[in-house]
């Protein structure tokens, strides 16, 4: 029989690289799903929301000017990482969701595997999105695809783990930052995820986790003129119609919120959401106006 | 006020004559400025620090804003400095942000003197003053008639403030009178015709006691503001010495009834860490150097944190550095 006492974790933000505390100074409660206590999480403020943003375009350069190549390693790093923490994962995932051991096993192998799966997709989805495009002229016309930038993220309420992975991976994969706001009611996960991040070689700042109320934090984002993209997921039917208003002020991409099987195949459409198109007109030197000379 | 207090303090008249007798040879330069009190570095830092703390908001931040705005010298020193881009940051003082033509301009540009000429070109008819760093900035290692040449150039080419260098080799090795008289000389160069700025890189001077006698120096020998660094060395402007400053201009005014500006330069980057300079300055000078003819900013990205924050205030969104220029 032991008799040391225990020692709990202080959740903390992870912005930047760093586990900040709130700037607010301020926490809630977290509790199961049956309602007891189970840590304080960090209850973010707009000015958290601000840094993060902040941290995240910071991270752009580096981040979507490294190789595509590199960025898979990286990925593939994580899913490294969390196969080390794997129990860790389960228990935070079982206890957030409700879930038996077997399911929250079935969740968590599931993000591990989904990060690699988008680390191999890395150096791929150019490949898909861009390419030669005919025209009638005498010019090689190519398009190619780019990272939007900073992406904001309202992590799904109800899939802690498996959700929240489904929207980070795609996102970054194709060289974008982002600010992640976790799940409200089962934010510890997601607060862990950034522990696992900050060991695996991806940037500090290319990911950022805020938790908090998601009503409070998602307008400033929407509405921040250097965020470039914000993806709704984990907002209601009533908080992402106002978020979309807000976010319609500089023109930022918004994915709405949609009915998603997060066990399902994710396909590439939450990586192409947050890609832009650019198309290079070059003569090919032919006089011909059309056709070719060759 | 909880700070320092220099010994030489109550009694201006008697201290006055005194004050005289202190440049009058090199060994009673050396007596007055160590026996200027020695400075409590822990409490001057804690004192900065506390200042730090102060919370300003909304039309206390507005204000604040738009006071750091206008005591701002936009300044570009680098070998790579192109007219364009002097015309572009002279362009830039006059109208900071062309969203918004409430935003007040800065209060100089600060460029070397070869650009002097360019910058005014494009400032001609504004307010907005054309500073000049001389004497062979950022090292001040030239002969005396170098330096004096350097800045007979910028106000020739019309500058209407000089930024100088002191010769911090002299100063080090002890040799105060040199670095007098060099100021005395360059002021004499400047005459009316502009505002002398007396830098004394404060990173390299190893101590707040050095300082505070650097402080001294420029103030007898003319200075119109003392400036802390050329924000070409590791360790700028920073809370704790500015306030240092701010203190011996307090005591020079109590003594000789004479104002003198401070400027900290290099290093400050954001509103808040601007803000914080401006309690520092309402707490130990007080409002008489709440204005740009007392008190001024050497930066340059300092000025696009300030229109995103202002943005902020009147927006109520967020602003981001693809609403302001690249510099």
């Amino acid at each position: 029989m032991s008799d040391r006492l225990s020692v709990f974790k202080t959740y903390k933000l992870f912005v930047g690289g760093k586990f900040p505390r709130s700037e607010s100074g301020r926490v809630y409660e977290v509790t199961d799903s049956k309602g007891n206590w189970l840590a304080n999480a960090p209850l973010s403020s707009r000015k958290d929301a601000r840094d993060a943003v902040v941290a995240a375009r910071k991270a752009v350069g580096g981040w979507s000017g490294a190789t595509a190549y590199n960025r898979g390693q990286v990925l593939y790093r994580v899913a490294e990482m969390l196969e080390g923490r794997r129990d860790q994962f389960v228990a935070e995932v079982a206890e957030a969701e409700g879930l038996t051991k077997a399911k929250a096993v079935a969740q968590v192998d599931a993000a591990i595997d989904r990060w690699v799966w988008y680390a191999g997709w890395t150096d791929k989805i150019g490949q898909i999105t861009g390419g030669t495009n005919p025209v009638a002229g005498p010019f090689f016309n190519v398009s190619s695809t780019e990272p939007t930038g900073v992406v904001a993220v309202l992590a799904p309420q109800e899939s802690s783990f498996l959700g929240l992975v489904s929207v980070i991976a795609p996102a970054i994969a194709t060289g974008n930052t982002v600010v992640v706001v976790a799940s409200e009611k089962a934010p510890l996960p997601a607060l862990s995820l950034g522990e696992v991040l900050a060991t695996s070689d991806v940037p500090g700042g290319v990911v950022n986790v805020l938790s908090g109320r998601t009503a409070e934090i998602a307008p400033s984002l929407a509405a921040h003129q250097d965020v470039n993209a914000i993806d709704l997921a984990g907002a209601d039917a009533g908080l992402a119609k106002e978020l979309e208003i807000a976010a319609a002020d500089n023109l930022k991409r918004v994915l709405r919120p949609q009915a998603v099987d997060w066990a399902a195949a994710p396909g590439t459409d939450r990586m192409t959401a947050f890609l832009e198109t650019r198309t290079v007109w070059h003569p090919t030197g032919s006089l011909g106006a059309g056709g070719s000379s060759y | 006020m909880p700070t320092t207090v220099p010994a030489h303090g109550n009694d201006a008249a008697g201290r006055l004559k005194e004050l005289a007798d202190a440049t009058a040879s090199d060994s009673a330069l050396r007596r007055f400025l160590h026996g200027l009190p020695g400075v409590d570095a822990v409490g001057l830092e804690a004192r900065a620090a506390s200042l730090g703390t102060r919370s300003i908001k909304t039309t206390a931040k507005a204000y604040a804003i738009d006071l750091a705005i206008s005591m701002i010298d936009l300044t570009t020193l680098e070998g790579a400095d192109t007219p364009g881009k002097v015309r572009a940051l002279a362009a830039k003082a006059a109208n900071p942000d062309p969203t918004d033509r409430t935003t007040p301009r800065t209060a100089a540009v600060c460029v070397y003197p070869d650009m002097v000429a360019t910058a005014k070109a494009v400032l001609a008819g504004t307010d907005v003053k054309v500073a000049s760093v001389a004497t062979a900035f950022p090292a001040g290692r030239a002969a005396l008639p170098v330096k004096l040449a350097d800045t007979r150039d910028a106000i020739e080419a019309g500058a209407d403030e000089i930024d100088m260098v002191i010769d911090r080799g002299a100063f080090l090795a002890g040799r105060y009178m040199d670095v007098l008289e060099e100021i005395r000389a360059v002021k004499a160069e400047c005459g009316d015709k502009a505002r002398l700025k007396v830098i004394f890189e404060t990173g390299e001077l190893s101590t707040y006691d050095n300082i505070r006698r650097a402080s001294w120096i420029g103030m007898l020998a003319g200075a119109d503001f003392i400036k802390t660094s050329t924000g070409k060395v590791a360790v700028n402007a920073t809370p704790a010495n500015t306030l240092l400053m701010l203190e011996a201009v307090r005591d020079f005014r109590a003594l000789t009834g004479v104002q003198v500006g401070v400027k900290p330069a290099g290093g400050i980057r954001t509103t808040k860490d601007a803000i914080k300079f401006l309690v520092l300055v309402n707490e130990t000078v007080g409002e008489d150097w709440l204005d740009n003819t007392w008190f001024r900013f050497g930066a340059s990205s300092l000025l696009n944190d300030l229109l995103m924050q202002r943005q902020k205030l009147s927006t109520g969104r967020y602003s981001g550095p693809d609403y302001v220029t690249v510099d």
